[in-house]
């Protein structure tokens, strides 16, 4: 069966949605709507890519994270911090600064998640060359791309990479580390540090395995904002706390576009952007493009350098992160004989991921004479509305508004132009589509003095 | 349901289109997605024969809760040898086609392992007429 609901780290606050729609227009997947004046969102279409997010001039929308407090329930508490947590900063506030202030938290450790990929690059090869006869192989890097499969393309879900993403393998491989030094497991959280939303839903809601490694989560506008404050005050106080290991180059950028593609063999291709991957997607699923091998798709515009709770431009993060990349290459080479290292006999027994199972969400019916009826019924209900997609029927398009009449989700005269009609013929007066309207967009803005 | 796309020749910015709204409402009816990839995958195909080698193309498609059948029926040169246009390889594409990435030979035999149906008549210098039927198991 395939399951139906699903953690979304997405939240509309009702109380600070003043119902204005930006978000269900830009939706990449049609899972918003306004009734009563405030968005409300199909939970079984969102993908979390969190467009909705950085649209909203309200504020409205939050991204839900553990309470920080929660850290000191544990022992020993790891803060898992993506690269791009480092390119949010100026060069001149070093990676160790940085580190600093996360101890000085109240953190125990801090690791990046990308020390995975030095597991992960060698799997993803040796999955490919296995699986030649699926073209193209899609990484399964970024959450928000998997659960767009899953939803809008269900027929590419066994092209997606079934290993785990590199934030999973260092999640476990820290985890093993502190319980073969003899601390207890119990004792051991580790709290990802997330630049967007759909890696918490990832978390808190996992694809193709039962529970994650990671115990927690952290925003990382909070950490931007808690590092900031600490260099500003100047409360910081210079000398290593902790010593870390240091990230491989190809770590480094593998979150930036390009990152994975560049490491890949064959014919490889990366794409950023919801709406691009979207587009590729389509083509792909045609089969109009054929004999690419290996996909990089990514929900942001310059991947997760654009995480929707990055606080820094995107274009500077990269800038940083592939400066970082090439100072490591060309001075360093003990990221060649890291400890994770090690481990990988026991982290590539983990690092499969069960199967990632479809879970179409554009059926009209699950019995098809049914779902041929209510197409017929969106066809003939098409062929009156306008085709203008104006959204003030609180769907975000006439198609939308259609499929939801038939689903039982909203009437026909939800439409303004429907209504006209219906006011010259009689059928309503205007005091109904006055409060059919108020039923959509809410009390205030039909009530406004002008 | 019935639905019918007009397909022109030699307009290969536009080809796919029928392929990628056929999709859109196979998604909506049908639970296989297998089903709906391999259906949309032959249509595709042929969309793209027609394009490169026809004057203009009808594609009709009449869905049952038993079938999806679809019919590409086009005005142009026709095809000589059926069986050997059917083989994996076999070509008469234009170079102008080749080097925009069709016209590889592999289209009538894609086409053909992607239906459960397949029927194919031509007639030189009149045009081809293909029909494509994919079965849905009921349940």
């Amino acid at each position: 069966m395939e399951q139906k609901v699903f953690h979304h780290a997405l939240k509309i606050q009702k109380d600070r949605c003043m119902g204005c729609s930006h978000c269900m227009n830009i939706c990449p997947t049609g899972a918003i709507r306004v009734r009563n004046g405030n968005a409300e969102l199909f939970e079984n279409r969102c993908i979390d890519c969190g467009e909705c997010f950085r649209v909203c001039p309200a504020n409205a929308i939050i991204i839900e994270q553990d309470d920080f407090n929660k850290i000191f329930q544990y022992k020993h508490r790891i803060a898992l911090l993506p690269a791009v947590l480092i390119g949010q900063f100026p060069e001149d506030i070093k990676t160790s600064q940085i580190y600093n202030v996360l101890i000085g938290l109240g953190f125990t450790d801090v690791y990046e998640a990308e020390h995975g990929v030095d597991i992960l690059k060698d799997s993803m090869k040796e999955y490919v060359d296995r699986n030649k006869g699926i073209k193209p192989l899609i990484s399964s890097f970024c959450p928000a791309v998997v659960r767009l499969i899953q939803v809008k393309f269900p027929a590419l879900v066994d092209n997606i990479i079934s290993l785990h993403p590199p934030l999973d393998i260092a999640a476990l491989y820290y985890k093993q580390k502190l319980i073969s030094e003899g601390l207890d497991e119990s004792d051991i959280a580790i709290f990802y540090i997330t630049p967007c939303a759909s890696k918490i839903a990832a978390i808190k809601s996992p694809v193709g395995e039962d529970k994650s490694h990671i115990d927690g989560v952290i925003n990382m506008d909070f950490i931007y904002n808690k590092v900031y404050t600490s260099v500003k005050r100047s409360d910081y106080i210079p000398g290593q706390k902790f010593k870390a290991e240091r990230l491989s180059p190809e770590g480094t950028v593998w979150s930036l576009t390009n990152g994975e593609a560049d490491m890949m063999e064959g014919r490889c291709l990366a794409i950023d952007g919801v709406h691009n991957v979207m587009d590729f997607l389509e083509k792909i699923e045609n089969e109009e493009i054929k004999d690419v091998d290996f996909l990089e798709l990514r929900a942001c515009d310059e991947s997760c350098a654009g995480g929707v709770l990055t606080a820094q431009n995107r274009f500077l993060t990269v800038e940083r992160l592939r400066k970082r990349a090439a100072y490591i290459k060309e001075n360093y080479s003990d990221y060649k004989k890291k400890d994770i290292l090690n481990h990988s006999e026991y982290l590539n027994q983990k690092i499969t991921l069960g199967k990632i199972k479809p879970r179409s969400m554009m059926k009209l019916d699950e019995n098809m004479a049914e779902a041929m009826k209510k197409m017929r019924r969106v066809k003939e209900i098409l062929k009156c509305l306008p085709d203008v997609d104006c959204g003030a029927c609180g769907a975000p398009n006439c198609q939308a508004l259609a499929e939801d009449i038939v689903q039982e989700r909203a009437v026909i005269n939800h439409c303004i132009f429907i209504q006209r009609i219906f006011e010259k013929k009689g059928i309503i007066d205007w005091e109904e589509s006055h409060q059919i309207m108020q039923d959509i967009w809410g009390d205030e803005k039909l009530n406004r003095k002008c | 349901m019935h639905f019918e796309y007009n397909i022109e020749g030699g307009d290969f910015s536009k080809a796919g289109f029928a392929s990628s709204q056929l999709k859109k409402v196979l998604k909506q009816l049908i639970t296989d997605h297998k089903v709906v990839k391999r259906t949309v995958v032959a249509l595709y195909e042929a969309e793209v024969n027609v394009v490169a080698h026809a004057y203009l193309g009808v594609v009709i498609i009449d869905i049952d809760t038993d079938k999806i059948k679809i019919q590409i029926n086009d005005k142009g040169p026709g095809i000589e040898d059926i069986s050997r246009a059917m083989e994996e390889g076999f070509s008469t594409a234009s170079e102008k086609v080749r080097e925009m990435g069709f016209g590889a030979g592999m289209g009538l035999s894609n086409i053909k392992n992607n239906s459960d149906d397949f029927k194919i008549t031509s007639e030189v210098g009149v045009g081809t007429k293909l029909e494509i039927i994919a079965y849905l198991k009921t349940i």
